[in-house]
């Protein structure tokens, strides 16, 4: 891998571009899907391809591709300075300086300092056969059917895994390589209520198919569906409102978005200017840790070949740091978080948070619901891409919980709102619960259930 | 087709595939390129482009699909794929029959945008800009984007099937930020077809002023109301509500799992009599439209609601052979990277006889969602819920001041039934449709609609 990034690079300077980086990635990936007992779908893949950024001077252009000869190389590093040619001048735009701590050179497998002992690979996502991967969709289908008379069946139950490798390389001197493995499961579990359905989610999430708990999965989607059973709307009003883990994993997300630089820097973020200033409730604590072994966005390097590291964002009730990449770095005089994300060699690194981690605090979960008193419990969001302004933080996301009322659970609810602003919601955090979960909506993001004082709950 | 594959090699794969067993084997074989560009700080940056090819082997079995893809189009490529699908599969060979090619026509193309200078299209980015810029002096921040690709699909399968189609899309989009003192408000507009760089011949910049528009309307918006009340939708991008509150749940997967609200209630009334309802793939050079869908079946209108009654699903090929029925041409899927699974193509409520102002003038409280960011639904309890972008109080009959943050919640088949004007007007509008983890272009439309009641979800309670 490192090879072919290395060719590339060279074939973007003797297309003419001053500087260059290569990034390399091979995939390999399985999914099964289950349904009613059987097993609906078995997919196998590979991907392999290469993205080239190019500069020429102050101007950058991007291209990837997947033929991976000599002369689809050549091709790939020659569009890249074409788009560097069509781009404009931007004094900022350059390669990232080669890193403090060095990327030890292709035998060390990239690993720098701090993430040296990272383990990021899981021998069973190779050793379990499809058979066995399949029987443990099954088994979450199962689980989930067996845990209450009322569920009636699954939507599907998914098990997904992979195993990639990711190299980097830079005329600048860069040169790295990483693997890692990965897998998910979910269920769907659909409960039958008065002629209708409810549906639950449950999931887990880990290294190798060996870690997730298929019984867990299925009982969580189970629980979840007939938690639903029976729903009605709270009255319209502003009260207490307790997230569970997957909700506050979204909303965390959402804020780690606007905590990038590049959103920061162009205006376009509710958190531009507040550096330094108080911006939440102190009991809300958020790092960004892109070596927490859990953590699936945990890596030696980011996407530029920049050492991730540990940043405490929010701590005390101040913002204590944006998150950068090497071009936002420059641009704002700081030095790089080792931010870069990407997704895959089709996109150019852009800013991203790698693992959003909320510190834990005191209270279990009873006791932000008496603390809560009266008030609703969210532990489903949905419209999150439509309902928030990312410029403002305004948002207005549809909801379903239960009722707390006197310190306790009430009875379900759904097809109500939740609207507030980002910003004052981070310093109405009242309490933030014990028992953190890993959650990879929208990012990857470890939390537990979050006490909001106030927001407003629109309903009948 | 297209020089994609070979028919003998096509046969071969199919072969391959059906060693081990199967009733159904079908190779997709894609080349794609594009390439996109931003403006941002009146700085045109982002250049990206961006080619793949690959292909994808499914073998059906009893209830089981195996699909395996690779990059690459070699023949050697492909039948890794084929193995690779079939490598699980443990019974008689089956012997797929010979291909008999049948030709499609793909919509016409004048300019192909791989053809135009990539000049050009910078030079279209800096008049959005300029544009939306001299909106008003309020319009601190403008960016604009353009995105244009070409995708060469071919599909073979073992019932003899062998053919293709070529597909280029583009699309631009701008985006306006506002401010006055502490107020931050911001405006998009996109325009987009299943068409050539022709598409931005008659004033496409114009887009850039109707963004910068809705930012600095909102300059002047208070705080969204929060309750239920009667509501009327706006045209174009307002045809993301039946999209999600009806067409998701018409999707023959979800029906057929018993997981739509829509299931069991095929001949049922479940709207109003004036409204009628489509989902078209052909309409000419449209977004959504395709000249046959990723399983290679020509894409068709389907009436999916007639005068009010519920009268068709839309299929792919594997739902719709369990329902005895011919597919729909809804059979989509986002790459070779992907299965195929019932998707809409354009989907839109037919107009109506109402005029838009009459609709409104009815309404003593209520609110006008002008347009929407997008939406959300879960068809199997139909709870949906869409963010508005443009949202306005009724009032006496009037609209009035301008709303912020307002979210639109609802039921499906509730929300369905409580239409009850639907306007003459009629606009289609570009989105991308996410579902099964896959993205598609579909094209949503509508005139303006009146629902009763619905729930507005504000901060004014």
């Amino acid at each position: 891998m490192i090879e072919l990034a290395r060719r590339a690079v060279e074939s973007a300077v003797a297309a003419g571009a001053s500087d260059a980086e290569a990034y390399a990635s091979e995939d390999a990936g399985r999914e099964v899907r289950a349904h009613g007992g059987e097993v609906e779908s078995l997919t196998a893949a590979t991907q392999r391809g290469i993205g080239v950024r190019a500069w020429i001077g102050a101007r950058m252009g991007y291209a990837y591709g997947t033929d991976l000869t000599d002369q689809g190389i050549a091709e790939i590093a020659q569009r890249a300075a074409t788009g560097a040619q069509i781009a404009d001048e931007d004094k900022f735009a350059a390669p990232p300086e080669l890193p403090v701590r060095l990327i030890p050179d292709i035998g060390g497998k990239g690993a720098p300092e701090a993430g040296l002992g990272l383990v990021l690979s899981d021998p069973t996502v190779g050793e379990w056969t499809v058979g066995r991967v399949a029987e443990l969709a099954l088994e979450i289908e199962r689980a989930a059917v067996g845990a209450d008379s009322r569920i009636a069946g699954v939507e599907q139950a998914v098990y997904a895994d992979s195993a990639e490798r990711v190299a980097i390389a830079s005329s600048v001197g860069i040169a790295g390589e990483y693997e890692r493995t990965s897998c998910y499961a979910y269920v769907q579990a659909l409960a039958a209520s008065d002629g209708g359905r409810e549906t639950g989610l449950g999931f887990d999430l880990g290294r190798g198919p060996a870690s997730l708990d298929a019984a867990a999965i299925g009982r969580e989607g189970a629980e979840r569906a007939t938690a639903m059973i029976g729903a009605g709307k709270p009255q319209s009003r502003s009260c207490p409102v307790v997230f569970d883990p997957t909700v506050a994993a979204s909303f965390v997300a959402l804020i780690g978005r606007g905590l990038g630089a590049d959103m920061v820097q162009r205006g376009r973020s509710p958190f531009a200017g507040l550096l330094g200033s108080e911006v939440a409730s102190e009991a809300l604590v958020i790092h960004d840790d892109g070596f927490d072994p859990e953590g699936s966005a945990s890596s030696p390097f980011d996407g530029e070949g920049v050492p991730r590291q540990r940043s405490a964002l929010i701590e005390g009730g101040q913002l204590r740091t944006y998150l950068y990449d090497s071009y936002t770095a420059r641009r704002g005089g700081e030095a790089t978080t080792g931010n870069a994300g990407r997704g895959s060699y089709r996109a150019q690194p852009a800013v991203s948070a790698s693992n959003l981690i909320v510190a834990p605090g005191a209270p279990g979960f009873g006791q932000l619901l008496a603390e809560a008193g009266e008030g609703v419990l969210v532990t489903d969001v949905a419209g999150l891409h439509s309902g928030v302004n990312p410029v403002t933080g305004v948002f207005s996301v549809g909801a379903s919980g239960r009722a707390i009322r006197d310190g306790g659970l009430a009875e379900p609810l759904r097809e109500f709102t939740i609207a507030g602003d980002l910003v004052a919601m981070l310093k109405a955090v009242r309490a933030v619960g014990s028992t953190p979960r890993w959650v990879p909506f929208g990012g990857s993001v470890s939390t537990p259930p979050l006490l909001i004082g106030e927001l407003t709950v629109a309903g009948s | 087709m297209s020089g994609l594959v070979e028919p003998e090699v096509a046969e071969r794969v199919l072969a391959r595939a059906l060693a081990a067993g199967g009733e159904f084997a079908e190779v997709f074989v894609e080349r794609n390129a594009g390439m996109t560009m931003a403006i941002d700080e009146s700085r045109i940056e982002s250049v990206q482009s961006g080619a793949s090819a690959g292909a994808g082997v499914r073998v059906v079995s009893g209830g089981t699909t195996y699909f395996a893809h690779v990059d690459g189009l070699d023949p050697a490529d492909l039948e890794r794929a084929a193995g690779e699908a079939a490598s699980a599969l443990r019974s008689e060979r089956a012997e797929p029959r010979p291909l008999e090619a049948v030709a499609s026509t793909p919509h016409p193309i004048e300019q192909r945008p791989a053809d135009i200078a990539p000049e050009r299209k910078a030079a279209l980015l800096r008049e959005l800009d300029e544009r939306g810029r001299a909106a008003g002096p309020e319009i601190g921040q403008f960016m604009a984007s353009y995105a244009e690709v070409r995708r060469e699909v071919a599909v073979a399968n073992s019932e003899g099937l062998f053919t293709g189609d070529d597909r280029t899309r583009v699309r631009i989009g701008a985006q306006a930020v506002a401010r006055r003192g502490d107020s931050v408000e911001t405006g998009a507009e996109t325009l987009g077809g299943h068409r050539g760089f022709e598409l931005f011949e008659d004033d496409a910049a114009a887009i850039a002023e109707s963004a910068a528009g809705k930012a600095l309307t909102l300059l002047d918006a208070g705080p969204a109301p929060a309750g239920s009340m009667p509501v009327v939708i706006g045209g174009g991008f307002g045809g993301v509500l039946f999209h999600e509150m009806t067409g998701h749940g018409l999707e023959a997967d979800h029906v057929q799992k018993d997981a739509s609200v829509y299931a069991g209630k095929l001949g049922e009334i479940v709207a109003q009599p004036l409204l009628t309802a489509y989902d078209d793939g052909r309409m000419p050079n449209e977004w959504g439209s395709d000249s046959i869908d990723d399983e290679g079946t020509p894409t068709q209108k389907t009436m999916v609601i007639e005068d009010g009654r519920l009268v068709s699903y839309l299929y792919d090929r594997l739902s719709a052979g369990r329902d005895g029925v011919a597919s729909t041409g809804n059979g989509r899927r986002e790459s070779f990277r992907h299965l195929p699974v019932p998707r809409m193509t354009n989907t839109y409520i037919a107009p109506g006889e109402a005029a838009p102002e009459a609709m409104i003038a009815e309404v003593q409280q209520g609110f006008y969602a002008a347009s929407f960011a997008g939406g959300q639904v879960d068809p199997a309890t139909g709870d949906f819920v869409f963010g508005v972008s443009e949202g306005y109080l009724i009032e006496g009959g009037r609209v009035t001041r301008p709303c912020r943050g307002a979210t639109l919640i609802g039921n499906c088949l509730e929300a369905l039934a409580a239409i009850d004007a639907v306007g003459d007007d009629f606009e289609m509008k570009t989105g991308v449709c996410g579902k099964a983890s896959q993205k598609v272009p579909v094209g949503t439309g509508q005139g303006h609609v009146r629902i009763q009641a619905m729930t507005v979800g504000g901060t004014e309670v």
